[in-house]
């Protein structure tokens, strides 16, 4: 065979699709399938949402036993959050972030690769307890004693710390990969103060999962230990505390709440500027609140344990009630950003309006129950089951539908349809405040969380019916969605590059981006370099940028 | 080259300042390790608190913990392993690969005869892992910083390897670099825990 040169634009080998995606390396093909895996995750912890509701929406046991309850809100629970939300925003985070850095990809390709596929093995290792006799049932949190082999003698149990432990470290890697990147990739001319609010966001929830989820690790395989070699961490006849695991979990669990809402809120703060057609108000401001309640966060773990009487009340509210002001400031931000701003209600902004207003409510319940008398009334109620889902429902997974819109296009060309969009938002926003707004009130009634059936004297019929239909409205919801974004991918409205007329380096290149993301940028002299691209003949932008280059 | 995802496009090349990638990123990871063992370490000293009676293995009516014969050699080996592996940075930061290569074998020796210690140093001990609150946290704490040990010396014997093949020199050594940082890490926890488990008891 003759000896021949390539040429360096010769077309590199050819792998069929289905390798080139189990293999792949690129940040945006991994943030892809983080986002499908999360959505899986997400429908499967869906329908066990809808077994619970279903058993309690009349009172009597009709389709689920006790012990089946208790397995369908645990993984319930522990899915949504650490195989959905978590991961989700992960999966954002690693389209996103290279491309608003103007970086050509994560710095450690691979790692990104390894952390992705722990993923899917440790949610597998989760929901495998439902074929050896039945999947873990101590609750998301995981209380002792009730999981110690004695009460949960189950393998399901054992399953559930492994899922746990693999993915938690998945997420240590995942953390290391997004900090290094975003510390050491930035485009010239990205200062830290012109990155992004999402990417500032992804940096302080990154920060959190690097710090918290060691700690998680720790009392997963103490308790581990517990159960299978003898130990005695939890145990008080041999001198253990069962209380311990209770820090222990909220000293990562309560980081873990903004781990979840912060990279939603970050979503928010890029979807606001773009549809007011103004600049964010007050990014210095958002940012400094960003980092405090990542700072705050690691000191109001206790407040989850007001009522074991073994932590100091008033250090724990205080804290607490401490982290409502750098939130409010990030209202504040938003509010005054949508003032007299030019709004354009495209469904990526009502999903952010919704976030707002929804986040709002579970902020407010937050701080009602951060006093510790009435935290003593409402502790273990359905009004904590309701403050939760106001923040991890209406707060991220608003965002994570809010990310979807905006970003869809980026992602595929296509933009998603806006007419059945907002009919998937009016759906989702009616279901969602019909289930979860009538539990304040079965909280405040007394109904406890986590029991499979109640007295039909008790008076909870009524809410839990509503209750029960709105979790129906939102899986009606998902069907548009579903739907949409299907019919998009075969035959969408090809909208560009920039459909939005974005801020933030993503917009710069094209969509889908290439793979290593950019021929060139753009010059980076604020945080809104498109901004500054499509209006740099505009005096007053002329001037400021001659300014920001003169500084810099 | 096949590992290009697209084809015809390769990644453009950077320049960097400051720590190099690979650096930050241990020092990343080697914080979620402090905080790791921050919560085995908050593990310990809450079973110690609230214990009822004396602390220690007499607890569980073993005798007393000894620095002699075992724990105090085996802590002076993994602490002189931290300066032999100081030596090896050294060596390959002026180019001296064979130094480097006889420094990381030393070391790797080290953290060895280390971990054979630790073992030997439980078959002694007189008390297990289900004997009551101390044994759990001691064999807890003492067993997962055995496994960073373990760990370590899987790095350093790939180090080893690489080495071997003449990988390294002083402006492309960065792999060694990071695996110090680790060995450095997993033997100022061990101070720590010698430190609080023989002698603060």
């Amino acid at each position: 065979m003759a000896t021949t040169t390539l040429a360096p634009e010769a077309p590199a080998y050819q792998r069929s699709w289905v390798i080139e995606w189990l293999t792949t390396v690129d940040h945006k093909k991994i943030g892809i399938l983080y986002i499908l895996n999360s959505f899986v995750f997400f429908f499967g912890a869906g329908i066990l949402a809808l077994l619970v509701r279903s058993e309690l929406a009349v009172p009597g046991l009709q389709i689920l036993d006790e012990s089946t309850f208790n397995q369908a809100f645990t993984m319930h629970g522990t899915l949504m959050v650490f195989l959905f939300i978590v991961p989700m925003m992960s999966g954002f985070g690693n389209y996103i972030v290279p491309l608003q850095l103007g970086a050509p990809d994560m710095a450690f390709p691979r790692i990104n690769a390894l952390s992705f596929w722990m993923l899917p093995l440790g949610g597998l290792l989760l929901i495998s307890g439902y074929l050896f006799g039945g999947a873990a049932a101590g609750g998301w949190t995981g209380y002792n004693p009730l999981t110690q082999e004695r009460f949960s003698p189950g393998v399901g149990m054992d399953l559930w710390i492994m899922g746990l432990t693999v993915v938690g470290t998945a997420s240590i890697l995942g953390s290391v990969n997004f900090i290094t990147t975003i510390f050491k990739m930035r485009a010239p001319g990205m200062s830290l103060f012109r990155m992004p609010i999402f990417t500032w966001t992804i940096l302080v929830t990154q920060t959190l999962i690097l710090l918290a989820t060691p700690v998680l690790a720790a009392g997963l395989i103490a308790l581990f230990i517990d159960r299978n070699y003898g130990g005695s961490f939890f145990d008080p006849s041999v001198g253990g505390d069962p209380i311990l695991w209770q820090h222990v979990f909220w000293f990562f669990g309560h980081p873990e709440v903004y781990i979840v809402i912060l990279p939603a809120l970050g979503v928010v703060s890029e979807i606001l500027p773009v549809f007011s057609r103004k600049p964010l108000f007050g990014y210095h401001a958002f940012v400094y609140a960003t980092v405090a309640i990542g700072l705050l966060s690691f000191s109001v773990w206790a407040h989850h344990m007001f009522t074991t009487g073994v932590v100091f009340l008033p250090f724990f509210t205080f804290m607490t009630a401490l982290i409502a002001v750098p939130t409010g400031v990030k209202m504040f931000n938003w509010m005054a950003t949508l003032w007299r701003g030019s709004l354009v209600f495209a469904t990526p902004m009502l999903f952010a309006l919704g976030l707002i207003s929804m986040f709002l409510i579970g902020g407010i319940s937050g701080v009602m129950m951060a006093s510790a008398p009435i935290d003593f009334h409402l502790q273990d109620t359905y009004f904590a089951v309701a403050h939760l889902h106001y923040v991890f429902f209406g707060g991220a997974a608003f965002g994570v539908f809010a990310a979807t819109y905006y970003w869809f296009p980026k992602m595929t060309g296509r933009r998603l349809n806006e007419f059945v969009g907002k009919i998937h938002f009016g759906l989702i926003f009616l279901g969602f405040n019909l289930a979860f707004f009538p539990m304040h009130e079965l909280g405040i009634q007394g109904m406890p969380r986590r029991i499979a059936d109640y007295s039909p004297d008790a008076g909870w019929t009524v809410m839990n019916m509503l209750s029960t239909g709105g979790a129906f409205l939102i899986a009606l919801s998902m069907i548009p969605f579903v739907v949409n974004v299907v019919a998009t991918l075969i035959n969408g409205e090809r909208v560009g590059d920039d459909p939005w007329e974005g801020n933030t380096l993503e917009w710069a290149t094209s969509s889908p981006p290439p793979a290593y993301n950019f021929d060139r940028l753009p010059p980076i002299r604020s945080e809104r370099p498109m901004f500054d691209l499509r209006h740099k003949h505009d005096p007053a932008v002329h001037h400021e940028l001659a300014t920001a280059e003169a500084e810099s | 080259m096949t590992s290009t995802t697209a084809g015809e496009r390769t990644p453009p090349a950077r320049h960097e300042a400051g720590l190099p990638l690979a650096l930050v990123g241990m020092l990343l990871f080697i914080s979620s390790e402090v905080m790791f063992f921050g919560g085995l370490f908050a593990t310990y000293f809450s079973a110690r608190a609230g214990f009822p009676g004396e602390w220690g293995a007499q607890s569980m009516g073993a005798p007393e913990l000894e620095i002699l014969p075992i724990a105090l050699p085996i802590t002076l080996i993994l602490m002189t392993s931290s300066f032999t592996m100081h030596f090896a940075v050294q060596a390959i930061r002026h180019d001296r690969v064979g130094a480097m290569r006889f420094w990381l074998a030393i070391t790797l020796l080290l953290g060895v005869t280390f971990l054979i210690g630790q073992v030997y140093d439980y078959t002694t001990l007189g008390f297990g892992i289900s004997d009551g609150v101390f044994g759990t946290v001691f064999y807890a704490l003492t067993g997962f910083h055995g496994a960073h040990v373990f760990g370590g010396a899987i790095g350093l014997t790939i180090l080893v390897a690489r080495a071997a093949g003449g990988q390294f020199s002083s402006r492309n050594h960065v792999a060694v670099e990071a695996v110090s940082f680790y060995w450095h890490f997993v033997d100022v926890v061990w101070i720590g825990l010698f430190l609080t488990l023989y002698f603060l008891r």
